[in-house]
Formats: C-alpha cells, structure tokens, sequence
C-alpha cells in the first residue's frame, strides 16, 4: 500500500480505522485534538463524537467496548485527570470490544498548565501503556493495542507527547479489518463492581498484568538493535530518535510497551553492554524498572551495571538531541545572539475577540477574576492583565466559591468574579455552579458564550448546534439552563462588543449580595472572517495619544509616528470597542468598507450559514 | 547523505505550517525520508510559531538542532532574529523584509529593534533579504507571500523545480494554482 506523511495525529486516527473502530470520542484539548478530527474522515464506518468532558467520553466509549464494538477515547494529558475514575474502574473490568485510551502528554508545557507523565496511569491502574516513537508506529500501535486489548481483556493507554502528536512522518497504509458485530450481552459479574464482584475482578487484574509482564518481554515492537561499542540506550518514545543522533554506535533497547516492563529482555540487553543511557520525556519511569531489575538480578547473570539516566537528563521539559548532548556535556549552548534582547511575542486575544470589552471592563471596575481554561486566559497577559487565577477545567467557579467563604468566616469581602467559557462551563463548570447555589454564595459567575469550543481550533460544543459528525444538534442555551434549570434568578445576557452594557451589569452584580450569573454572548470573531466587514479608523485630529484604546490589548491597535493611534486595516473586524472606549470620539467605522459585524444578530448568525 | 535541517520562522496567521507542508511534499517526493514537526495550540493567536523539516536517506529526530541547522527561512525579521541560534556556521537565512510589532510593541510597553538586519548579517554567513509582503501585494494577494518565499528557499536547494511546480499543482486548489506559480516563479527568480 501507498505511503503518506502524516501526524501522530493522522496515523491514530488511520490506524483507528484500519483496527476496526467503530466508536470513538473525546474531548478537545492541545496537542490531542487533531485525532478525532481525522477520525471524521471515516465516518461511514466509525461514530465519532466530543463529549462534554474527558469523563463522559471515556464511559461513553467503555460502554461501547461493553457491545463488543472496538472503542478508542482521546484526550490531552490533563484530561485523564479527569476521566482518572473511569480509568480505574474499566481496569478491572476489562474489554469485551477494545477499549483503547490515547493520552496526549505535553512536555514543555507548550499549552498546558502542567507536565504530568501519564505513564504513571498505566502503572497505578494497573494496565499496559504503548508509547509510539513516530507516525508509523502511532498507527502501529493503534492496531497493536486492539490486540492486546482484545486478547489480555484490558483496556490499553497509547501515551503520545506534542513531538509525536504534532510531528510528520512517512506512514505505511493498510487495509481495515472487518471490526465484529456488536451485540450486548449481559455480564454481571464483570460490569457491576459491587465489592464483591469487584474482589474477584481485582484478583484477574493482577493475573492479566503477570501475563502482560511475559508477553512484554516478546512484543515485537520491544527491539534490540545492534550496536558497534558495548554502550547501551534504552529509549521509550520520540526520545528513541534523539538518541539514534547522539549515540551512532550504541545498542538500543527501544520500548513501545514500557510498561508491563519487559525485565527479561531488558537483562539479556544489559549483559551485551556495559553502561546503560536511559532516555525518556518526563519521569523517569522506565529507568526505575531498569534499577530494579538490575538490583535483583536472575541467577547468574547481570552485574552491576552504570545506569545513566534523570540524575543527568533534565525532568523538566521536551527532551532533544541538544538536551542529551548539552547533559552529558557534549555541546556547547551557549548562544551566538542573546535572545533575551529579542522583545516576545505573546499570543493574544485577536482582533475583534468578543472578550476583549469584558476584560477591558474588568480593569476599569478594578474586580479581579478567578479565570478558567480556554482562549480567555489570555486575558492575564499584558496589557489586559485581568487574570488573578487559572487552576484547571471549571476551578473558576470552585476557588471563587472557597475565597468568598474563607473571607466572609473572617467578616471580609472583595470583589471578584468567576471567568468561564462555553465548552469549559459544559465541561465541568455546571456543579460548581450548582456548589455556589446551593452554599449561598453571592458571588458573580461571567460565562463568556463564544458558541465554540475556540481555543483548540473550533470543536463543536453542546452550544454550537452542531456534532462532531456536522449533524444538526439541540443548542443548549446556557442562560435558560441557568435561569430555568438551576433557578438562578439573576441571570442576565449582554452583548460582548456592548462595552457599556456590560460594565454596568458587572456594577450592579459587584453590590448584590446574591449569586448571579451573566452570560456574555458573541460568537467567536473566527467565526465571522469569511466575510468582509468594515474597518475602524483613527481621526487623527481628535486623537490626544491618550491610549486608552491601547489598553484594550487589540492586536489592530498601534501607535503611527506622531504617536498617534493607528488601526491595522487588514486585522481590524471593525468590532467597535475601541470606539466606545475612545472618550474624544477620535475613532468611527470606515463605512465605505463594508457592513458592521454588530449588524448581525447573535441570533441570525448562530442560526445562519455563515459558520 | 547527511541529514540536512530547516527552519521556518514567522507570526501565526502568516501561512506557515502551509509552505511547511508544501516543503515536506516536495522533498518525499524528491526521495527523501523527510519528517516535519510543528507546535499547535498557543502560538496560533498571534503568537511566533515555528516548523521544522529534516530530509536525509535516513531522519530519526524531527527537531533541527541548535547551531545545525542548514537553512533558516524567516517570514518576520523579529523572528529571523529570534531563531538565528539555530542556524550553522555555513548556513544561509533567507528573510522576508518585514516587519510585524508584537503586542507588547504595539501596546507602547517594549520597542522593536531598528538593527535586525545589522545583527542578522553579523550572526549568518549568508543573508538573503526579499521583500516577500510587498512582492505578494504587487501579485494581488498578500497571502501569498509564504509562496514566494518557499519560491526563495527553492533556488536556493538542489531539488529539480519541475517536483516544486508539480506539489503546487497538486495541493492548491485549481482557482488558485496561477497565482502560487507566479509566487513561486517570483521568489525562485530574485535577485537580492
């Protein structure tokens, strides 16, 4: 079959459908979301859909995997937290149709707020973790872990990292396997973990994990190549190709199945060399089986041997071939040119985001905010700098909720809001909401409604009306949810290009000594760009260089020579805020350029064709 | 053959991960093991992004590394500044003569340096300047910039042009495929 070059990505949702899936969900999340985005290409033949968060798709695919269907669930690192409790559970109770889990971890914390090493799942939850060293063996390894799925009754985690996620290789295609018919039947004795059933079902997982541990040691992605010196490198994932670079005539251990550890491989390895490199992203984990299998050496063989491994490669960030050399001090870092010197380039709100007025409102009232996950943590950055928190999905609502009662215990109040967005809100901000009603809190929750999930690149959400599959769905509207379903009575929508309104809303919220929720609503300005709409324009006469509407953060937004405003005709979507914030009435719509995106109604366009 | 590297430098939004992709076609098809590596996710709101593409009989890593890197293709001067780190003692960096402000920048909070050029030519052994925005403009289209200066970084390669007309002929759509010839001719052609 043909060759392509594809993503880790591309090649998990090629081998999804070459292995037989027929379900799959996920939730979105950095660098994990372009595998169910490709996994749509397959529709025919596999369901695809995003859940409201990691926990519901990872039940929703274990229930799948209960009919006998082949199953995989997605998600990026932090998202496993998340789905942690069903992790557990379907361990022991294992895989009628597989059941695969992928685990996008994210070394460097490229859009993450931790660097956590999943691995450490597999071996808590006491089942086998792959770990693909490049866009083949994504796809491989999606076939393998069916297999094993199937044949060890477990559920099987695919750990990839950005660099395999977000990296192109040639990929070798293959045919699909015709997946089997699902049907449910009935097993009592291994679904419902009642602690009895539960027991014996704990007696099977460490049955399965001992035959896992032997089949670990023959797997045929586990390899030993040979080597010219009697150097050793044992690498789990794309830390395998760096060390090819570095280490030309080592042998090499390469470990697609890290864990059950291979520790019979791994010994007759060990006595081919004499020194051993450990390289791994993250924790080391393969490096503490290694140890201990060298520790307690079978009969006869396996002397003490030099293990090198994070007491010299660095814990922290994406491993390279330039980290393991600078580590063992085999290149120089030191740079040509300083780059300290070189001003950054932050990412930011773009120009006409529909959060910009809210935050730009925040600064004036002088309210902090408790921020969530999503495009709008960019609103701590400079110049908006209204972000006092970001814990993890939904912790908005939550650690305000614990300010406001640890300070009103000590007779004590501030001014603080929640931050949260759409998809965040359906993901897992609703039983905070529920915390705050139902403690009588009286703080204010802000639910900035952009329609999408914007940050991971425009994932369809419970709000958008539409699936994953581009079917027509039920909008959940969030004001009516909360209005009506929570019985929150001070519920209120505002526009978010309204600067106004949306400054005098946070005011009279800011006095009432009762919860109160305000949705601000505008579809995300993405969603509008295929249109042309009209520009803003400076009137340089009447701009006084005060720079208020610099303060918006609006990337159109700079200064000319004189020192004057200056708006970048070309990123401008002519959203009017910095109009409204302009106390000189110095800038207007260039009206000759289009009509204005306010002409639009919130309700025509999300009804419209226009995303 | 010793695996070659190159970089390529700009702004979110400036059409990147697209002349990445047109690269690593190009250079499959040309017989190569190629692989590419990109980051998503942050760097797309106007943030600095980078992709990266390694060719050779047989590429394991997919990150160039520091000081190794072959061929530095920069769609911002800020940026071409920001990774010339990477570039080796004989490589070339070819760079879009432009300038995009970071928001701290444009916000009044940092300045832009007036020397990019001065510090790049310091740094490389070869820079090329070409003024791929304005040149785009002129072709009708600015989006089109990124061909031009894939075009740029052709002449500069040893890869036959029939496979760099071919890859454009097979990924853009058909409405589009004169305008990136004539990109493509434009920067293959410069004269600095």
């Amino acid at each position: 079959m043909a060759k392509e070059l594809l993503s880790g990505n591309e090649a998990i949702a090629r081998g999804a459908y070459e292995a037989g899936i027929t379900f799959a969900s996920a939730y979105p999340g950095t660098p994990s979301t372009e595998i169910l985005e490709n996994i749509i290409r397959y529709k025919d033949v596999i369901h695809a859909q995003w859940g409201a968060n990691e926990k519901t798709a990872m039940e929703e695919a274990l229930g799948a995997s209960f009919t006998g269907a082949r199953a995989l669930v997605a998600m990026k690192h932090v998202g496993l937290n998340v789905a942690a409790d069903p992790l557990f559970s379907a361990s022991y109770i294992g895989a009628t149709g597989a059941l695969v889990i992928i685990s996008a971890d994210d070394p460097g914390l490229h859009s993450s707020q931790n660097e956590q090493d999943n691995r450490h799942y597999a071996v808590a939850a006491k089942m086998p973790v792959l770990e693909p060293a490049d866009s083949q063996e994504a796809r491989d390894m999606v076939l393998e872990a069916v297999k094993i799925s199937e044949t060890f009754d477990t559920p099987v985690l695919i750990r990839m990292t950005t660099r395999t996620c977000h990296s192109r290789s040639a990929v070798e295609l293959g045919e699909r396997q015709t997946p089997p018919e699902p049907e449910y039947k009935s097993d009592f004795l291994k679904r419902n973990l009642l602690p009895g059933n539960a027991r014996k079902r704990h007696v099977a997982v460490e049955e399965r994990l001992k035959k896992l541990a032997l089949f670990s040691d023959s797997f045929s992605h586990n390899i030993i190549s040979k080597g010219k010196e009697r150097i050793g490198v044992l690498a789990s994932g794309v830390s395998y190709q760096y060390g090819r670079e570095v280490f030309p005539d080592a042998w090499f251990l390469k470990l697609a199945l890290p864990y059950p550890f291979p520790i019979n491989l791994f010994r007759r390895f060990a006595d081919l060399v004499d020194k051993i490199y450990v390289l791994e992203e993250n924790d080391p984990i393969i490096e503490t089986f290694a140890r201990l299998a060298l520790k307690i050496p079978a009969e006869g063989t396996t002397p003490q041997k030099e293990i090198i491994g994070k007491d010299v490669f660095p814990l922290l960030g994406e491993m390279s071939q330039d980290t393991i050399r600078a580590s063992l001090g085999l290149k120089d870092m030191t740079p040509r040119h300083d780059g300290a010197k070189v001003p950054g380039r932050p990412p930011s709100l773009c120009a006409g985001c529909p959060h910009t007025a809210f935050f730009y409102n925040l600064g004036v009232l002088k309210v902090q905010s408790r921020g969530d996950i999503g495009c709008y943590t960019l609103g701590a950055l400079r110049p908006l700098s209204a972000m006092d928190t970001c814990v993890d999905m939904g912790a908005s609502i939550t650690v305000l909720l614990g300010i406001e009662k640890a300070l009103e215990k000590a007779g004590k109040t501030i001014k603080q809001v929640a931050v949260i967005g759409d998809s965040t809100f359906f993901h897992s901000g609703i039983t905070g909401l529920v915390d705050v009603i139902y403690n009588q809190g009286k703080s204010t929750v802000v639910i900035l409604d952009n329609s999408i999930t914007a940050m991971t690149g425009h994932q369809e959400n419970p709000g958008s009306g539409k699936t994953l599959m581009g079917q027509e769905a039920r909008r959940i509207d969030i004001a009516k949810l909360v209005r009506e379903g929570l019985g929150l009575e001070h519920t209120y929508e505002v526009d978010g290009y309204d600067v106004k309104a949306i400054r005098e809303r946070l005011k009279q919220e800011m006095l009432r000594e009762e919860p109160s929720v305000i949705v601000i609503r505008r579809p995300c300005v993405l969603l509008y760009r295929k249109a042309k709409w009209s520009s803003m324009l400076v009137d340089k006469e009447k701009c006084t260089s005060c720079k208020v509407c610099l303060r918006l953060g609006c990337p159109a937004i700079s200064s000319d020579a004189d020192d004057k405003s200056l708006i970048n005709e070309a990123l401008c979507t002519g959203c009017g805020v910095c109009a409204q914030v302009c106390a000189f009435k110095a800038i207007a719509f260039a009206d000759d350029k289009g009509p204005h995106i306010n002409s639009v109604s919130l309700e025509s366009f999300l009804m419209g064709g226009q995303q | 053959m010793k695996t070659k590297s190159i970089l390529i430098c700009g702004v979110g939004g400036q059409g990147i991960l697209t002349a990445s992709d047109l690269l690593s076609d190009v250079l499959l098809l040309a017989g190569f093991e190629v692989k590419k590596s990109e980051v998503h996710g942050m760097s797309q709101r106007g943030g600095d992004v980078i992709s990266t593409v390694r060719y050779g009989d047989q590429v394991f890593s997919p990150l160039p590394a520091l000081k190794e890197t072959d061929y530095v293709l920069a769609f911002e001067k800020l940026e071409a500044l920001r990774n010339i780190n990477y570039l080796s003692e004989n490589g070339i960096i070819l760079v879009n003569d432009f300038e995009w402000q970071p928001l701290p920048v444009a916000a009044g909070l940092e300045k832009y340096p007036t020397d990019t050029v001065e510090q790049l030519q310091k740094l490389a052994a070869e820079l090329v300047l070409i003024p791929a925005t304005r040149l785009a403009v002129e072709l009708g289209n600015e989006k089109v910039s990124n061909v031009i200066l894939i075009g740029l970084l052709a002449s500069r390669m040893e890869i036959d042009k029939k496979l760099w007309l071919e890859v454009i002929g097979k990924k853009v759509p058909p409405r589009f495929i004169d305008l990136n010839l004539k990109a493509f001719e434009c920067g293959y052609n410069f004269k600095p």
